[in-house]
Formats: C-alpha cells, structure tokens, sequence
C-alpha cells in the first residue's frame, strides 16, 4: 500500500469511529444551499477534528498544520465528503484567512489568530463584496477612517454576500483608506470582531428558503490598530493573494458531493422509472461523462504543470464545476417528475431540491461565467480587455 | 498526477514543430484538390524518420513500448493540423488489434513492420458508424482445401488506398470472426470514394471469391469479444484525441482571423460576443482534454471496462467540441468562412464525417448509461 493508500485509510478509519453518535445526524448536511444547518453541532464537530488533528492539515507543521502533501490533502478532502462529512464552518478560517495571515500577517497576528482557527473554535467571514462591488470589486465603498488618537481604524459601510457573518465570530474586511482613491488602490485589509455595537448583521433570505448570507452593516465600528495586515494601501495586494490561496484541493472534495447526488440521482430514476426514459438516460451519462473529466481537470490543475496551456486550462475550471452543477440541478428535478415540485420529509428529494436551487448560485457567486469568460479570453488567450466606464 | 513527464513534453513540442511545417494548409490543400490517397512524403517522415508509428508497439515486436499517452499526444496533433496520413488506422486501429488477437507470427511479422514504417495498414470494419463495428461484417471465409475463399463487400474503409496491408475482420462458417490480412494487389478491388472530407480518403473494398492462404489467417483462434473491445477503446481513444486536436487547430485559426479583421475601428477579438465565444470552446476543450489524457492514463491499468467507458465519454465529448469548433470557426470568419480559399470547411468536414465513426454520441451515451443504471440497456 502506497503512503497516499495507507493515508486514506488512517482518515477512512478516523471518521468511521467520530462522525457517529450526537455527530451521526450531521451526515451529508450543511452543504451546498444549507450551510447555516445546525450550526452549533457542527461547531461542535470542528473542534471534534481538531482534537483529531484535522483541521488545517495542508498547513505547514511550522503553524501547526500536518504539513500533508497535495495527494494527501485530496486523499482528505475524498476520504471525508465520502464519509458524509458535514459542511465545514471553518472553511474560510482554514482555506483562506490562515494562509492570508501565514503569508502576510506579523508574528504577533499569527500567535493571536491561528490558533483559534486550529482550534475550531474562532470562526470567520469574509467582508469582501459590497452592494456596488460585486463583479467589479475594485469599486468598494467602504470606508476606513484613521483614528489619531489610538491609530484604530474605524469602519462605515456596507457588505453583502456575507456567507454565516450570523454564525462567525471575526470577519476581514476590505476598505477604502485613501480619501479620494478609486479601483485598487487606496484600499486596507481588516481584521474585525463582529460582536461591537457599531456592526449589525442582516440576513438574506434565499432562494430556498434558507440564509446563509448576509448584509453586514458597519457604523463607525472598530478595527485595532495591530489587526491590519500588511499596510494601509496594500489591501487589493492582499485580497487577490487570499483568492489565491483557494487552490481548488477543496474542490476534489466538493466533486465527491457531486458524485454522491448524482448517484441519488440514478437510484430515483431507477425508483421512479425515469431510467426507462432514453432521454433521461443519455443525460445522466452525459452528467457521468462531464464529472469523469472534471475530476482529470482538477487533477491536471492540481499538477505542476507551468506551461500556458495548462494555465490558460486551469481558468476554466469554475466555469466548468459550476455549469455542470446547474445542469445537474436541472436533471435532478426532471427525474423526479412531478414530486420535484412538493416538500416532503424526505431527504434525498430535499437534497435535490435544494440542490436544483442553490446551484443557480454557482454560477454567480466567485466570478459569475461572464466574468470567467472574461477572464479565458483575456488572460488565457491574451484577447483584448474590456473598455472600461466612466460611470 | 496526470501531467506530461519530460519525455512527453518532448515529443509534443518537436511533433508540433514538424506538424506546422510539414502539414500546412497547403500542403492538406495539394491532398484534397488532387484527391489524393494521402500525403506520401510526410507519411514516409512521420513512419520511417520520427518513428511515430513504433511509439506503442511492444518492444519485442521492434517498438518502443510507450503507453497509450504518447499516442494519444501525436493524435492530438496531427488532428489539429488534419495531416493527410495513415497514421490513427495504422497505429490506433490496426496495429492495436494485430496486438491484442494477432497470432504470434502475425505480431512478429506486422507489428515488426508498422514500428519499421514499412507498412501503413487499415482494418475494413463491417460498420463503420456502428460502436461495435467488429461484429456484424458480411464478408464471408469458407474453408479450401489450402486456405479460405473470402466474398463480400465493405462500403467505406479509412486510408485503404493508402495501405500496403488491411485487415480483413470475416465470419466463418461456424460464426465466429477471424482476421485476415491481405497486402496490395492480392486480388481485392479497391474503389475510392467520393467524399465531402478529403482530408480522411475512404475507399470500398469488394472480395469477389479472393483465395487467400492459412498463413493470411492472422488471428490466434478467432477474434474474442475482449479482444476486439480492447482494439476498438484505443482506436475510439486515438480519435478522441484527433478530434480534440482538431478543434484546437479550428479555434487556432479562427483566433488568428479575429485578431486581424477590422470592423468599427476595432479588431473584432475586442467584442466580448466574440471574446466569450472563444472562451467558450477553450472550456470545452480543457474538459475534453481532460478526459482524453485521463482515459489514456488509466488505459490498461484500471479495469478494461471502466476504461472503455471513460474513452466512450471523450468520444462524446470530442465529437460535441469539434463540431462547435468547426462551426464556430466558419461564423466568426463571417463571409469568408464559407469559402474554399479559407481553412474553417477542411475542419467543418472532418467535423461531421469524425463524429459519424465508431459510434455517434447517442450510441456512447448508451454505453455509459447502462453501465450507470446497471441494467444492460434499454431492450
């Protein structure tokens, strides 16, 4: 057995003996359009992990990570959603904030703030779009005001798309500085506790109904002198560098889900009847087709691979998993017929229903496809840049 | 974890090279306006001086024993620049099936000679369009007193005015298949058809009670069901592949046009119509692609049949693509897209007639789908 194998083994074995008992119930939960599900039990489960060891195990051992290699990490990300691993609550802390603060933050931010997220136990959001700032991100609003007197900045403005700013405890927050600044420059990147009086967090209701996003209101609220990372102006630097860090290993994980609704998929048609459908049946397997070589994509942009066709291929990855899903949304609910349309207690079909509608998110949220297919003609194929307004 | 190693890379990069020189669109025009079988000097390059065709033929029999990978790598190319050669019937269909039924004299003496570039050779598949154009050919083997008498007729064999050798797949009169090799001139008719895609030439081949010899029996105790779906996933893999290449080769085009042609004082690659367009099919073309060098990595290594499967889902996907892209190419050429002076017809043509062979996406998909309902098909 290859270290990788006996790897997937080791982490086979650690959620066939935890996620069981009180956690038994989170199965499959917290997932694509539910991930504002029993949140406290899943916070319960994140520091399960991390008293397992498995919360941020693709960090260097240094910051207290496993330091696991990128086979590994897959192995993980494959070994837990095929357990049925719930929905992580430490997502952005893990994946995104840790390696932001590991690569830009001082010593003294490290020590204060890696812990919690090793921990499971401080959990974060991320204050990035705003309602003028969505594809054009450049255009933020909000503003960050020098206070002399203690050198805190303090905060006004709006941000939206705030995945579980509800259930989170610190949010980084983008913010224009520069008085008279436009696009990227002039901007500060925050760290900010989101219990103080001058932040009001408002829901979103959904599309299905749940609200894991929300507005996050800022009034004259608070950041700490120490809780900026890097310095007043090198907030664009700092944001891009963050997306960066998502370097899709998580995704892997994500494909397993989608491997895991379309075999539901399968077994209703097959209850159904739906599978007698030649129609049905052929876009079932080219459902299977596309999963089959979004897997070798992932696997291919995962490589070393450096050439420009290998990054021209790499862009085009979002723009894949996220119509692929949408579609699949769309096959799930034809096989179901009719019973597509009714509520009932029963999970598979609430899955797939949830599924058929969250997925219309996909393909909006992190760049919506106009934007990736800016981004492919632009950067992947060096076409010309769009003209930008003067608005 | 499913890149190109540095040998691989190598080979890309040289086969690419050579590719743009040698197979230019004027010298794919010469092979098409001529009507010509194929382009003689370029195949005599690729079989005797690159060597290409011994890339996957075993060491023993004189190859260089690479995998799948590598071929798969050269079929991509010469897709793109829809190279006038036998080089997919040679190594991709036949060269694979003398591997996986031939006899052991058979291999020694044909394979020796594919990996040699003596020998280009096709096989006459009873069906073309048929996913499983093994079974069901109407040529006929009866048993004389020295050998076999073969009749029958096969309406369309790829490149078989290019071979020196093809393989005839017959039933005998006890059912089963065998596979018979007959090289030039041994008393088959060849009939060159007339064909919209001049860029792939297909022939008819009549057997009017032809004698042929025991030792032309190639195949070691009839043709298997395994065997012959071990021949067939390579050669629909080896097309995946050109068809990718080939869409690549449209959109490599169509972005140069684009990038030139001038309306309302803009270049009209700035229109983000256009733009997205593009975008469009190098998304496509990464998903195919995918799938292609992951199908060709697991190609004998996972179990045959989960392989095959994954080879029938980048046939799907490689026909979609071309076809796009080919179509594509002659509406983002606008006017000039419908002419013969311009490229996107030679790949709009292989287009449609690449999609047609070894199964349409339908029949693929039905593959794929009894297998994931695990049912055997709709009866």
């Amino acid at each position: 057995m290859s270290g990788v194998e006996a790897f997937r083994t080791e982490v086979r074995d650690w959620m066939a003996i935890h996620l069981t008992g009180k956690f038994a119930e989170l199965k499959f939960r917290g997932g694509s359009g539910e991930g504002d599900a029993l949140p406290e039990l899943r916070k319960e489960w994140e520091r399960e992990l991390a008293a397992g060891g498995w919360t941020c195990p693709g960090w260097a051992k240094e910051h207290g990570g496993r330091g696991l290699s990128v086979a590994e990490q897959i192995a993980f990300q494959e070994e837990y959603s095929r357990a049925g691993g719930p929905g992580r609550m430490g997502h952005i802390g893990e994946g995104l904030m840790g390696p932001t603060l590991i690569a830009f933050g001082t010593e003294e931010q490290k020590k204060r703030f890696l812990p919690g997220i090793l921990s499971g136990t401080e959990f974060w959001c991320q204050g990035y779009s705003e309602p003028s700032a969505g594809s054009d991100f450049g255009n933020i609003k909000t503003r960050a005001k020098l206070d002399p007197v203690t050198g805190d900045w303090i905060v006004s403005g709006q941000k939206v798309w705030t995945s579980l700013a509800h259930l989170s405890d610190w949010i980084f927050v983008v913010a224009r500085c520069e008085e008279g600044s436009i696009g990227r420059n002039g901007l500060i990147f925050l760290l900010m506790p989101l219990s103080q009086p001058d932040v009001e967090i408002h829901p979103i209701k959904q599309i299905g109904g749940g609200a894991e996003f929300n507005s996050v209101f800022f009034d004259g609220a608070r950041a700490k002198a120490e809780d900026v990372v890097g310095q007043p102006g090198d907030g664009w630097k700092i944001a891009m560098a963050l997306l960066g860090f998502e370097r899709g290993i998580s995704t892997l994980g994500q494909q397993m889900s989608f491997q895991q609704e379309l075999d539901l998929i399968v077994e209703i048609a097959r209850e159904n009847g739906s599978d007698r459908s030649p129609a049905i049946r052929q876009r079932v397997a080219y459902a299977w087709t596309g999963l089959r070589a979004m897997r070798y994509l992932a696997m291919r942009v995962l490589s070393d691979d450096q050439s420009a066709e290998a990054r021209r291929e790499a862009l085009t990855y979002k723009y894949q998993w996220s119509n692929w899903h949408r579609d699949l949304g769309r096959l799930a609910m034809d096989v179901l017929k009719m019973d597509a349309n009714v509520v009932a207690d029963d999970p598979r079909r609430e899955r797939l229903q949830q599924m058929f509608l969250f997925a219309r998110a996909d393909t909006i949220y992190g760049g919506t496809n106009e934007i990736q297919l800016n981004i492919i003609a632009e950067q992947g194929l060096g076409m010309p840049k769009e003209p930008r307004g003067k608005l | 974890m499913l890149e190109f190693t540095p040998d691989q890379q190598m080979i890309r990069e040289e086969a690419q090279r050579f590719l743009r020189e040698q197979s230019s669109s004027e010298a794919i025009r010469r092979v098409v306006d001529a009507g010509a079988s194929h382009d003689a000097g370029l195949w005599a390059s690729i079989s005797r001086e690159l060597g290409w065709c011994a890339m996957a033929i075993p060491e023993a029999f004189g190859g260089l024993g690479l995998g799948a990978t590598e071929v798969v790598i050269l079929m991509e190319l010469t897709g793109a620049r829809l190279a006038c050669v036998p080089f997919w019937s040679t190594v991709c269909m036949a060269a694979r099936l003398i591997e996986a039924a031939g006899s052991e004299a058979a291999k020694t003496k044909y394979l020796g000679a594919i990996a040699a570039g003596e020998m280009a050779v096709t096989v006459a598949l009873g069906d073309l369009s048929a996913a499983n154009p093994m079974s069901g050919t109407s040529v006929r083997a009866v048993k004389s007193a020295d050998g076999y008498v073969l009749t029958g007729k096969v309406a369309q064999v790829i490149d078989l005015a290019a071979a020196d050798l093809v393989i005839v797949p017959a039933q005998l009169e006890d059912g089963a298949t065998a596979l018979f090799a007959l090289e030039r001139d041994t008393g088959q008719v060849i009939l060159p058809l007339k064909v919209i895609d001049g860029t792939r030439p297909v022939a008819s081949l009549e057997l009017a009670s032809v004698a042929v010899s025991t030792t032309q029996r190639i195949d070691a105790g009839g043709l298997t069901d395994a065997a012959a779906q071990s021949a067939l996933a390579f050669a629909n893999l080896g097309l995946a592949a050109e068809q990718l290449g080939a869409a690549q080769g449209a959109l490599d085009v169509t972005l140069a046009y684009v990038a030139e042609r001038v309306q309302f004082g803009r270049t009209i690659a700035s229109f983000q119509a256009i733009k997205h367009r593009c975008a469009e099919l190098v998304v496509d073309i990464a998903e195919a692609r995918s799938l292609v060098f992951g199908a060709a990595a697991g190609l004998g290594g996972m179990d045959a049949a989960e392989s095959a499967l994954e080879v029938s889902g980048a046939r799907v996907l490689a026909s979609d693509l071309q076809f796009r892209a080919a179509e594509e190419a002659i509406q983002l050429h606008g006017g000039v897209g419908f002419t013969w002076e311009y490229d996107p017809h030679l790949y709009f043509k292989r287009a449609q007639a690449s999609a047609a062979l070894l199964g349409s996406r339908e029949a693929h998909l039905d593959r794929i789908a009894a297998s994931v309902f695990a049912d055997g098909g709709l009866k």
